[in-house]
């Protein structure tokens, strides 16, 4: 069961302010290969912390993080080596400007994987061709849409072959006439078995397709369980209130 | 009336034959025109190559202190070290004039050579690195920081997202500002002169000196530099629009 643990985090806290704002106050979670954990919770309640600290680009004052049997938060871990298994997506995108869809997609595996172009290439037109974004291979960023650009930033972690993938509120930036095309490719994603832990307010998405949800709030974990518990019997009242805002 | 006209023009052609071509005058604008263009590109290269690294430990200090801080070990220390030398660096480079960093040069750090060519270099590479310095981490600072975190959750280390994600960025967003240092770097040389170097302003003073014509080697240098510089923003000109292709 436990070679089956992909991240463990052990009372993970960071504070601001040497102390006197706590965005995370002990947080303790597994998430196991193949899981869709979702992470939900009002503004402010430390999930986006939380996930941006899995990867470590918020270093976190106290706490453990082991990412496949690894504890990445030591500092003699190498964290770049790690990344590469961990995609992330992000609320505002973040694709590179000055580069063409293709450029986004090939540079991180031709760099740190040391794949050919003609081999990073073909795979992300592979990649492209599932998005069905094929034919914009050559546009850059600011030629798509917003859920287009999502969209090829996705494909642009997967091509690293993470184990992991982070999504770091991904429809919160997008018109919401654009917020479907980027949840099924997050639904296909989960179908095809990618761990994912995803930070969204998208209560549909988190009823459809989380195998676990978590509730969060003042940088604790309330409340997690199935989605089926989380919505349909609710047990803090935080969560409870929560519930009654968003739905 | 025309016959006076026809008279002046050709009395300006005299004496410009007489500045120029008696004695082989103009080899010495051409010298000083070389000398000038050569301590110009070889500053231009150093002041780069300097303003990229002090760019590069000032801006990776301002952003990555507190969570070197928190992840422990000596590399906060360093870096602070380093952050701490490139600001001695541009508090003295932009806190004094050129002129005289150019006289301690020529007179104090390289006594043993009077290649002025190369001491100019030198002065005013290292001179023009401070503001270069400053211009490239203002450029730095005005990406996007998810950029950053874009490149760093792809795997890549610090150096390798500013190789490969921020400073191409970066070049285009400070390009007009960095034509005008260019501008000035090129004008500036005209102080090379005072330690004896023949550049292109030495150059037309010692024309003048020689003919006591000062209207025409004056001007002709004047025009000279002007010429330069518009061809310089020219092409710049036409830099900037092939990397703005990416923003239709």
């Amino acid at each position: 069961m436990t070679d089956n643990i992909l991240i463990k985090v052990k009372d993970l806290k960071k504070h601001y302010n040497g102390g006197a704002v706590k965005a995370l106050d002990g947080i303790i979670c597994e998430i196991r290969k193949g899981e869709v954990v979702v992470i939900i919770g009002p503004s402010g309640s430390g999930k986006s912390t939380f996930l941006r600290s899995l990867n470590l680009l918020e270093i976190p004052t106290a706490g453990h993080i082991y990412f496949e049997g690894t504890d990445i938060t030591e500092r003699k871990v190498n964290i770049n080596n790690h990344r590469q298994k961990m995609g992330m997506v992000f609320q505002h995108f973040n694709l590179f400007p000055n580069m063409t869809v293709l450029k986004n997609m090939t540079i991180a595996p031709m760099q740190l994987l040391g794949k050919s172009k003609e081999e990073a290439e073909k795979q992300a037109f592979e990649m492209l061709e599932r998005v069905g974004l094929k034919d914009r291979a050559d546009a850059y960023p600011s030629q798509l849409s917003g859920g287009q650009k999502q969209r090829v930033a996705i494909v642009r972690a997967l091509c690293m072959s993470p184990d992991v993938m982070l999504f770091d509120e991904p429809t919160s930036a997008l018109d919401p006439e654009m917020v479907g095309e980027v949840l099924d490719v997050m639904k296909e994603l989960a179908a095809d078995g990618m761990t994912m832990a995803v930070v969204t307010h998208e209560m549909g998405f988190a009823k459809e397709v989380a195998t676990r949800v978590i509730f969060m709030d003042d940088g604790k974990i309330l409340e997690e369980g199935t989605p089926k518990e989380i919505f349909e019997n609710p047990q803090n009242p935080r969560l409870k209130d929560f519930l009654s805002k968003v739905l | 009336m025309y016959l006076t006209v026809f008279a002046k023009i050709s009395s300006i052609i005299e004496d410009f034959k007489f500045v120029f071509f008696e004695d082989l005058r103009y080899m010495k604008i051409v010298e000083g025109f070389l000398n000038t263009l050569k301590i110009t590109a070889g500053a231009l290269l150093i002041g780069v190559i300097i303003g990229i690294i002090i760019a590069a430990v000032r801006t990776s200090f301002d952003k990555n202190k507190e969570s070197m801080k928190l992840r422990g070990g000596v590399g906060y220390y360093i870096l602070s070290f380093l952050n701490f030398l490139c600001q001695i660096y541009l508090t003295v480079i932009r806190g004094t004039p050129v002129v005289v960093q150019l006289m301690i040069s020529y007179f104090v750090i390289f006594v043993s050579t009077d290649n002025g060519v190369l001491i100019g270099i030198f002065a005013f590479g290292i001179n023009s690195g401070a503001y270069v310095a400053e211009i490239f981490r203002a450029g730095i600072m005005s990406i996007d920081n998810g950029q950053f975190e874009a490149g760093r959750s792809l795997g890549f280390n610090y150096f390798q997202t500013m190789k490969n994600i921020i400073i191409p960025q970066m070049f285009k967003a400070v390009l007009p500002t960095l034509c005008n240092e260019f501008i000035a770097l090129l004008k500036e040389t005209s102080v090379a002169g005072y330690v004896g170097v023949m550049d292109l302003t030495k150059a037309g003073n010692i024309v003048a000196g020689r003919t006591f014509q000062y209207f025409i080697p004056l001007f002709t240098v004047a025009i000279i530099y002007l010429v330069v510089v518009m061809i310089l923003t020219s092409l710049v000109g036409r830099l900037e629009r092939r990397l703005r292709k990416s923003d239709r």
